[in-house]
């Protein structure tokens, strides 16, 4: 009697709490390292003040895809754009939505640690191996007033594939004809000179080791790490330097209605600074599928509307750079077309 | 357990299958590696494996020998013995990224003043850095069985050849060695199936160059660390199915090694 007392109580509470669990809503997401410092205060406040749990994992934007694709987690995350051609292998059609912008920042192992100006062709034949020499004349030229030694450059890139070394290769791809045809864009690049570190800590380190040494690691990690980078001149001729204010101001120009046609590398803007990215969370357009509850696909939507609007405020502090205006404006049509069983989750 | 391996390289083929059909014959013998143009060849993780193996096993053999004689022969017991035994044995359990670590802070200086004296590009990392370092993980796997080896050659064999006129030195040198020498290889043959497939350690110090070089100042890259490095972003069936080829082909050379130290081992013996 008593025992079966228990069972009832212990049962009772199992299906108060199942109940409990049903209401709440978890989300599980993928996806790119980058952001990952971003999206964990994110969520952290988001569950904070709306009850909704976010689960995210920085695997990388590979992984990101690759769990999206197979369906296991509620939203991928990626530095990199799906292109048309890999989209096909998914099961069905999906939305890339920007969620902020980062940029990578070219740094150097130099006595003193001068403030360097470079170009686009210099940048791109010093990491074609074809500059050898600091006091080649070409970086003496637009340094005039820097003493630089007669080191070598030693090129320092990253070993493991990368949103960083996308942007940075998507840049130097735009600007150098030798780039494109010789090395191209990717996560993962065939480099043609040079040595590898593993992830931002590994690019520094070795360029902090290495007198005469040259490599690219996120905006962030320079400024948290007050690392020496160059000033750039971007595509209207102006020297840049690298900085949330400038990485936002790249997105100053005419943002096309497929926001994931836009790409932050050297644009008109004339403040903004060329090796600029966006980061995308990525959702299928169709969000009844696998017997997806309602209430979860508008929690989700309700989160990523507040990520590209109320969340903004979180990026600065943390050094990303906002989304501009004109592309949050492009963000809310996107959210708006994801629909659930054809109606649009979001009004 | 040969139920796990034949699973094992049963689903690493199956998963490589995308990356089989892609890269053909070509994935052995070509030197290219680019995901750009989706073309993945091997053969410079192939050289750099077997290099920064070989040349551990090199050092490594040099460095366990002695270890085996001063345990085996000369400290057997005593304080000395214990903590050298207890040392050995501790740097067995290191977490190979410590041993990364390690490599960073003292084994690339290193390298690169031998680099500046030979005039090489003083980089520092590289191939041989991380033989250095593979020798010194590998060494507590050898050097504690070459102690076994060295404990185990009866005692009236090295009593007889003292008592025949020889030196201790002498004893050690035509008794103890011969005796002990098929055992002293197998430990090092064995402790090789760490240095292959060592990848932690191995990608902080080696450069990660994906060309071919043979030139062991120089920056390389294993295929276990080449592994470790691009896995987590490849996107797209045929780059994710080449690495998981290039992990293939190290099931396959670690097979490969082990039956040839097996066969070397039993000859050894034999004679």
């Amino acid at each position: 009697m008593k025992i079966s007392r228990i069972a009832v109580v212990a049962l009772i509470l199992c299906a108060a709490t199942g109940l409990a669990f049903s209401q709440s809503i978890e989300l599980v997401g993928a996806g790119a390292t980058f952001p990952a410092p971003f999206y964990t205060k994110l969520f952290d406040e988001y569950n904070k003040q709306f009850g909704v749990k976010v689960n995210y994992q920085a695997i990388g934007s590979g992984g990101g895809q690759t769990q999206l694709k197979n369906k296991t987690v509620d939203f991928g995350a990626s530095d990199v754009v799906v292109t048309d051609e890999a989209m096909k292998s998914f099961p069905a059609p999906f939305v890339h939505i920007p969620m902020v912008a980062g940029a990578a920042v070219v740094t150097y192992n130099l006595p003193g640690s001068p403030e360097l100006k470079l170009t686009a062709d210099v940048v791109a034949d010093i990491f074609l191996g074809r500059i050898k020499r600091w006091n080649d004349g070409r970086i003496v030229a637009l340094n005039a007033s820097v003493s630089l030694p007669n080191t070598a450059i030693t090129v320092v890139h990253r070993s493991d594939g990368s949103g960083t070394t996308a942007v940075f290769s998507d840049y130097l791809s735009k600007v150098s004809e030798d780039w494109k045809s010789k090395v191209g864009m990717g996560q993962s690049l065939n480099w043609p000179a040079g040595v590898g570190g593993k992830g931002n800590p590994g690019v520094a380190g070795l360029v902090k080791q290495l007198p005469g040494a040259i490599g690219y690691v996120e905006l962030i990690y320079a400024l948290q790490n007050s690392m020496a980078y160059a000033t750039l001149k971007n595509k209207s001729g102006n020297f840049v330097k690298a900085s949330l204010a400038s990485t936002s101001a790249a997105a100053m120009v005419t943002i096309p209605d497929d926001v994931t046609k836009v790409n932050l590398t050297d644009t008109e803007a004339p403040d903004g600074y060329p090796i600029s990215t966006f980061t995308w969370i990525l959702v299928y357009r169709e969000q009844n599928y696998d017997n997806r509850p309602k209430a979860k696909v508008d929690g989700m939507m309700k989160l990523l509307w507040w990520i590209t609007h109320d969340g903004q405020q979180y990026a600065e502090p943390l050094s990303y750079a906002k989304l501009p205006k004109a592309v949050v404006n492009k963000a809310e049509v996107i959210l708006r077309s994801v629909t659930f069983g054809g109606v649009p989750v979001l009004k | 357990m040969s139920v796990l391996l034949i699973a094992i390289f049963f689903s690493l083929l199956i998963s490589s299958r995308p990356a089989l059909v892609a890269n053909g014959f070509r994935f052995l013998t070509g030197s290219k590696w680019d995901p750009v143009t989706d073309t993945f060849q091997s053969l410079p993780f192939v050289i750099g494996t077997l290099l920064t193996s070989l040349v551990a096993l090199v050092i490594a053999t040099v460095l366990s020998l002695a270890l085996a004689i001063l345990m085996g022969e000369y400290f057997r017991t005593g304080p000395f013995a214990s903590i050298m035994r207890t040392a050995v044995e501790l740097l067995a359990g290191i977490p190979s990224v410590v041993y990364g670590f390690i490599g960073l802070f003292f084994f690339v200086p290193a390298v690169r003043l031998l680099q500046e004296a030979v005039g090489a590009p003083p980089y520092g990392v590289g191939i041989l850095t991380s033989s250095l370092l593979l020798a010194f993980m590998i060494l507590p796997y050898s050097a504690s069985i070459g102690r076994e080896m060295v404990t185990l050659v009866p005692s009236d064999l090295k009593e007889a050849a003292l008592s025949l006129g020889a030196t201790p030195s002498e004893t050690v040198w035509k008794v103890t060695l011969p005796y002990a020498r098929s055992g002293i290889l197998g430990g090092v043959l064995l402790s090789l199936g760490r240095a292959l497939g060592e990848t932690m350690a191995v990608t902080m110090v080696i450069g990660n160059s994906n060309t071919l070089t043979f030139d062991i100042l120089g920056p390389g890259n294993t295929m276990a660390s080449l592994i470790a490095n691009e896995f987590s972003e490849a996107s797209g069936n045929v780059y994710l199915g080449s690495l998981i080829e290039i992990a293939l082909l190290l099931f396959a050379i670690s097979t490969v090694i082990n039956i040839a130290g097996k066969i070397v081992v039993n000859r050894m013996a034999a004679v």
